[in-house]
């Protein structure tokens, strides 16, 4: 296993020095000597984190190995191209990132124990890591006991908040409201069927995605489901749908539980393009498993699509594609996951230091004008202000952007009247 | 909740219900009966089983990626030449397996469980390094998705159609080996009893080997076919494995006939639980009346009468 294992990131290209630039324009090309002589080792590092003169030490902490390794490779990408580009650019107060990386080996347990040694052994300024709320949670005593930071990318259920962790990824409001007012304005949806593999986010989402239709837009939920991870068999539901005959099918279906159902929807002949499907756990990475065929013509509620056409978006997919591969997709968490570093670089910077007190002091109101879904700021309450976005699949397994808020939603990970 | 629906509408439902019920049945067997063989027949606990059935899956995506850049006019029936592979690939890995690691494990009926539990993971990460960690996408000739519309209201899916004539198909090789073939004869007089068997002059090992390739092999089969209903990725094995365990040792290891009846009780009281129901309450009542039969017939439904 990579336990211990140290990676130096890559040394960049000039182009890609240039992209790191376009991506990210504020205060540039100072030379990084000038900026750490400015900020004195001593000065901005009170609590023995791991920065000397020339680098800090951080800290990846996802799966590479077991079932989550589907999911989480995308986010360790991003990170390190975003590591990448922020070294390329100088780094954070004229030091480079030198990251450390652990495996959580899909195992919760592991994640606690990894964390605590990225956080006791190695003493690293900041982790970017975890994707389940399991690991989150599991992980969650440690940065608060020994005062990390953690920047946790994937969009969630909230009912959290945490002076220890940023959260970049939405929470559950976020990423359902604007879809749903999107789907009766825009549809005329009267009546809805939920879904979901049974686990706590589905099941946390679902019901606010009921408050919401029921209380608020005075709609009908005809049926609402959950199945066993790993469900493989969805006939009965998918005959059960046909007789309810909803508007709308809301589908919160993770894993390969997710590959089975779009196949045996369409199987079955539920032609997405005349009934209107709508879900929040289907990204462009999930896609590539699913098979685009089996998903055209489904609306999926999310706040990136890797097709966004904004520059800073074209410069995040093509150097993200120059590091990792043409074939590569990238799906809404890794866009999340590559805002983790450079949220951190800002917050440091906006502190003038790495102590872990004066980052979390300094976070809310950070904004990150580079980001590839626009522009983004960080809330009190740790999580991200960004836009609420609906896209509809393409049978190239990408998204076509058709609806996005005109504000910034405001994050509220303890929504009132929806719990 | 049938208040507001007209006789016609109900009555198509319940017969897509039905056809339902019967590609879960399919589904069922196909997956069990890999393992029925080689845990019925050696008394080997496959923990692999799904892994084997993945192997499958993966060199039917090969197959369809071959296919489509050497011979894109054949494209239409790449499946069936998939199914070979699989069938070959997964059956020849099963033979290596037995020899190298198997066959020194079967006074061990415990450490072949361990062993292939081990196994299991030295393949899941053996895929995850060749394929990728992430699903891959397997793509269907397009005759073979969608559905056949029987009346305006009935709609029956291709690909169910296919897995269940594929499942008649090998339980029928299956049937016909065990049963009409000197193998089936040498097999089922090693089980009857292995020593005296020996005696007679059967070589066990051979019988042996012959069995897990043959078991290990059909998994591929099934793991190929579910291409068209599942996910193909490194960990997808473990999505069927628990459910294959449920219908070969409710239905009594040993027997052919048993591993089909406890597939159509399982699959008949999931999908009409599930309709009725919701998918996790199924799951509960089914797992709860398979452990209540199972307390009052602890060799599950069909056993074969050996005297020990």
């Amino acid at each position: 296993m990579s336990s211990g294992q140290r990676f130096y990131p890559f040394i960049p290209s000039r182009r890609e020095l240039l992209l790191g630039a376009a991506a990210f324009s504020a205060g540039a090309l100072v030379a990084p000597g000038a900026l750490a002589q400015q900020f004195p080792t001593a000065k901005v590092n009170t609590t023995g984190l791991a920065v000397t003169d020339t680098e800090v030490t951080v800290g990846i902490l996802h799966s590479v190995t077991g079932t989550m390794a589907i999911s989480e490779t995308g986010s360790v990408q991003a990170e390190k191209l975003a590591i990448e580009q922020i070294n390329a650019m100088g780094g954070v107060l004229g030091r480079k990132i030198k990251f450390i990386q652990e495996d959580g080996g899909s195992d919760w347990p592991t994640f606690a124990e990894k964390a605590k040694k990225l956080l006791v052994n190695d003493k690293v300024a900041s982790v970017m890591g975890c994707w389940t709320s399991a690991s989150r949670k599991a992980v969650l005593p440690v940065f608060e006991q020994y005062n990390g930071m953690l920047y946790y990318p994937t969009f969630y259920e909230g009912l959290e908040a945490s002076k220890n962790v940023i959260y970049t990824g939405q929470e559950a409001t976020q990423q359902i409201i604007a879809g749903l007012d999107w789907v009766q304005k825009e549809k005329g949806a009267k009546t809805f069927y939920l879904l979901g593999s049974d686990y706590i986010w589905p099941r946390t989402s679902n019901k606010i995605a009921r408050k919401h239709i029921e209380n608020f837009l005075k709609l009908k939920v005809l049926g609402e489901e959950y199945f066993p991870l790993g469900h493989t068999q969805f006939n009965s539901v998918i005959n059960k749908m046909k007789l309810a005959k909803p508007d709308v099918i809301y589908a919160i279906i993770v894993g390969g539980s997710n590959v089975a159902f779009y196949k045996q929807l369409k199987a079955a002949g539920v032609d997405l393009n005349k009934q209107t499907l709508m879900t929040i756990s289907v990204t462009e990475d999930e896609i590539d498993g699913i098979g685009g065929e089996n998903i055209v013509g489904g609306y999926a509620c999310m706040k990136y699509f890797q097709s966004l056409d904004n520059p800073n978006n074209k410069g995040f997919v093509s150097a993200f594609k120059k590091m990792w591969g043409e074939k590569t997709v990238i799906g809404d968490v890794t866009q999340a996951a590559y805002l983790g570093p450079w949220l951190w670089k800002l917050t440091v910077e906006k502190a003038g230091s790495f102590d872990i007190d004066k980052v979390a002091a300094a976070s809310p109101g950070v904004e990150f004008k580079g980001a590839p879904e626009g522009y983004v700021r960080i809330h009190e309450n740790h999580h991200l202000w960004s836009k609420t976005r609906v896209g509809r699949a393409r049978k190239d397994g990408q998204y076509d952007l058709v609806y996005e808020t005109a504000e910034l939603m405001e994050p509220d990970p303890y929504p009132k009247g929806y719990q | 909740m049938f208040g507001d629906y007209s006789l016609g509408d109900l009555g198509s439902i319940m017969v897509m219900q039905g056809f339902a019920g019967l590609i879960l049945f399919s589904v069922f067997v196909l997956m069990a009966l890999g393992l029925a063989i080689i845990f019925g027949q050696m008394g080997v606990i496959n923990m692999a089983h799904g892994e084997f059935m993945i192997l499958g899956a993966y060199m039917t995506y090969l197959t369809s990626h071959l296919c489509e850049t050497y011979a894109p006019g054949l494209y239409a029936g790449y499946f069936f030449v998939a199914m070979m592979v699989a069938f070959i690939a997964s059956g020849t890995l099963g033979l290596l397996v037995e020899w190298t690691l198997i066959r020194h494990l079967y006074s061990r009926p415990l450490d072949t469980l361990l062993a292939t539990w081990g196994l299991s993971l030295i393949m899941q990460q053996a895929f995850r390094s060749t394929f990728g960690a992430r699903e891959v996408g397997v793509e269907l000739p397009p005759w073979m998705m969608g559905s056949l519309p029987v009346t305006s209201t009935i709609e029956v899916q291709i690909n169910g159609l296919f897995v269940m004539g594929l499942t008649v198909l090998i339980t029928a090789v299956v049937a016909l080996l065990l049963y009409r073939s000197r193998w089936g004869l040498q097999v089922r007089a090693v089980v009857a009893n292995r020593t005296m068997s020996g005696a007679a002059g059967i070589d066990t090992r051979r019988i042996d080997r012959l069995t897990f390739g043959l078991g290990c092999g059909i998994a591929g089969v099934a793991g190929s076919a579910f291409t068209m209903i599942g996910s193909t990725g490194p960990t997808a094995g473990q999505l069927y494995i628990v459910d294959t365990f449920l219908v070969v040792v409710f239905g009594g290891a040993q027997s052919l006939l048993g591993t089909i009846a406890s597939a159509l009780t399982i699959s008949q009281s999931q999908s009409t639980l599930e309709f009725f129901l919701t998918g996790s309450m199924a799951k509960v009542l089914t797992l709860l009346m398979v452990i209540g039969l199972l307390m009052l017939r602890p060799q599950g439904l069909f056993v074969l009468k050996v005297r020990r």
